[in-house]
């Protein structure tokens, strides 16, 4: 299912974060939205999730975002979100469960196939053996990958992650690349926030923002995406090709200009 | 011994509600006549009536109060999504106060206006000042959407209307020794008719709460979480907001300010199992009973044959109970002590 934002902007605490930009978003590829802190990347995010007021519209399928009755929409769209305060007392199992909120009757008893998805998902993050101890129990990563399985027991069409890495060791990371990557074959669209950049370059679409607005957007093997990319960090990264894959690597800083000698 | 999470909740709830009927037993027999009144029973009607319209009304309108006080302690902590919210944050506890106070002030303190306030007046009053705190409280908010700004009106609800209970206060001293028993709590003056009114609204309220669990369980993992699973946010926090209100309004109108009790309760109750919100605020609720009956059965037996206003032990032990778990939790925290 395809998502689609036109002449969306969006203004936090009196201040114009997201100005006026379009956005087409392919289904079943992934797309990753990458800039320097401050371009609205999240935001943006927030936006395509329906979770914050907006000018312009969004577009889910063939209908706009608003239209859509809200359990209908958790089914389709599927959110992982940045950072947020998560209540320690929930157990792993439990917090697993809110993913199949959207597909269960009110105060319905999970059935067999929604304790079948989330033994599968917990099981995919490795996050199963812990299922009976509390989130307050356990480490960033840990605490991270179960947040992960709560978004993946959606079964969503779309996948809208803001900085799913937090936290992760590199182990970690590229488990969640690969379930990301056999998420995208089975034909779910992914959309991830991510200050890795060597793997937001991972992606099939790379999204570059900065001061909330979108500076370019194209496939993350254009070099004209790379340039971007190394345009909005100030020239800080440059994209190298290493063993068949793109990387960014911290170049040296640039020499600083000399404050100017007074008159 | 096994993990909180594997503990069965079902197995929780009847060992409180066997626990509540042993402390009813209990409060049936405690009194200032001791176990003679439940002995002599049978054939003095003096007895019968210490026993049927006293002790025993007593006892079950302390565990109602309790049950009312535990179950919103529970909503307003899962709500805020904070573990210190208590039921009064929404300023029901000032404005109960400012309710007693005024009619208390308007009326008169003769013994006959207090006797009719004591019948009707008081209760009254107390709920109606709840009730409209509660409501200028989401006025000042402008509604429920922003959990700071309902906080925020609550606290200054709070101060400007027990600010206000203080200028009446001030203006008419002699007031004092009558609001005294209602800012220390007491469970004493629970009829029937109190008992019935908070076991029906304990039973709407454990309903209402119960329909609306799974947005608390949502609101666990935060609102951006919340909303994304297609949780109708607004419509049920108000909803959730109303069983608030009229749970701890209508505990604070018959039994006065106990303290502690909402606080503590959800958190003994999550100190020994791990639950979703459906279980946590019907637990809760159990546990609050089975507290505040306990409270009151110390508190007439500590130094009988006076007794203790129930708010001070329940101030007291909860305090103590607070400061423990603070203490227990910062040692457990790296760096924290052994």
């Amino acid at each position: 299912m395809a998502l689609r934002a036109q002449g969306v902007g969006a203004r936090l605490g009196g201040v114009q974060v997201l100005h006026v930009l379009d956005l087409h978003l392919e289904p079943g590829r992934w797309t990753s939205i990458v800039g320097p802190n401050g371009a609205g990347k999240s935001t943006l995010l927030r936006v395509l999730a329906g979770l914050l007021p907006h000018q312009g519209s969004v577009c889910l399928g063939d209908r706009l975002l608003s239209q859509w009755p809200p359990r209908e929409r958790a089914r389709v769209l599927a959110w992982l979100g940045q950072s947020e305060s998560v209540v320690d007392d929930l157990s792993v199992m439990d917090v697993a469960l809110l993913g199949r909120l959207p597909h269960q009757a009110w105060l319905a008893k999970p059935n067999a196939q929604d304790l079948a998805v989330v033994e599968k998902y917990l099981r995919l993050t490795q996050a199963w053996d812990w299922r009976h101890r509390s989130l307050g129990a356990l480490s960033g990563g840990e605490r991270q990958r179960v947040l992960l399985a709560r978004a993946l027991c959606v079964e969503a069409d779309i996948l809208l992650m803001d900085e799913p890495l937090a936290n992760l060791d590199p182990p970690h990371q590229a488990d969640w690349l690969q379930i990301v990557r056999s998420l995208v074959a089975r034909g779910t669209t992914v959309v991830s926030v991510l200050h890795e950049v060597s793997m937001a370059l991972q992606a099939d679409t790379l999204v570059v923002m900065a001061q909330g607005r979108i500076t370019h957007q194209g496939p993350t093997s254009d070099p004209l995406s790379h340039r971007a990319i190394e345009r909005v960090f100030g020239q800080r990264i440059a994209v190298h090709a290493v063993q068949g894959q793109w990387v960014a690597i911290p170049t040296s800083a640039p020499p600083a200009t000399p404050p100017a000698a007074p008159d | 011994m096994s993990a909180p999470g594997r503990r069965s909740p079902l197995a929780w709830a009847l060992v409180l509600c066997a626990a509540s009927l042993l402390f009813v037993l209990l409060g049936v027999c405690v009194g200032s006549s001791g176990w003679q009144a439940w002995a002599d029973m049978a054939r003095d009607p003096v007895a019968w009536q210490i026993v049927w319209d006293i002790r025993l009304p007593r006892s079950v309108g302390a565990w109602g109060a309790g049950a009312l006080l535990g179950l919103s302690g529970a909503v307003a902590q899962g709500l805020f999504r904070n573990p210190l919210a208590d039921p009064y944050l929404l300023g029901s506890a000032a404005g109960a106060s400012l309710g007693v106070c005024v009619a208390l002030a308007l009326l008169g303190v003769s013994p006959a206006s207090l006797e009719w306030l004591a019948q009707i007046g008081l209760t009254g009053a107390a709920f109606a000042g709840a009730t409209g705190a509660v409501l200028l409280t989401l006025v000042l908010a402008r509604g429920v959407q922003h959990t700071l700004r309902l906080l925020l009106a609550g606290v200054v609800v709070g101060v400007v209307l027990g600010a206000a209970s203080s200028l009446v206060l001030l203006m008419q001293p002699q007031l004092l020794q009558a609001m005294q028993g209602f800012l220390l709590g007491s469970t004493a003056f629970v009829g029937w008719s109190g008992c019935l009114l908070m076991l029906v609204v304990w039973s709407l309220c454990m309903a209402a709460a119960w329909w609306f669990s799974p947005v608390l369980d949502g609101l666990a993992l935060g609102e951006s979480t919340a909303l994304s699973l297609g949780l109708p946010l607004a419509p049920m926090r108000l909803g959730l907001i109303l069983v608030l209100a009229l749970a701890s309004g209508t505990a604070v109108a018959q039994t006065g300010l106990i303290a502690f009790v909402g606080l503590a309760a959800p958190h003994l109750v999550r100190s020994v199992l791990r639950a979703t919100h459906a279980w946590l605020l019907l637990l809760s609720g159990l546990m609050g009973g089975a507290l505040l009956l306990a409270a009151d059965l110390l508190a007439r037996a500590l130094i009988a044959p006076q007794e203790l206003p129930v708010g001070v032990l329940t101030a007291v032990l909860g305090g103590g109970y607070l400061l423990w778990l603070m203490h227990r939790q910062s040692a457990s925290l790296p760096g924290g002590g052994a």
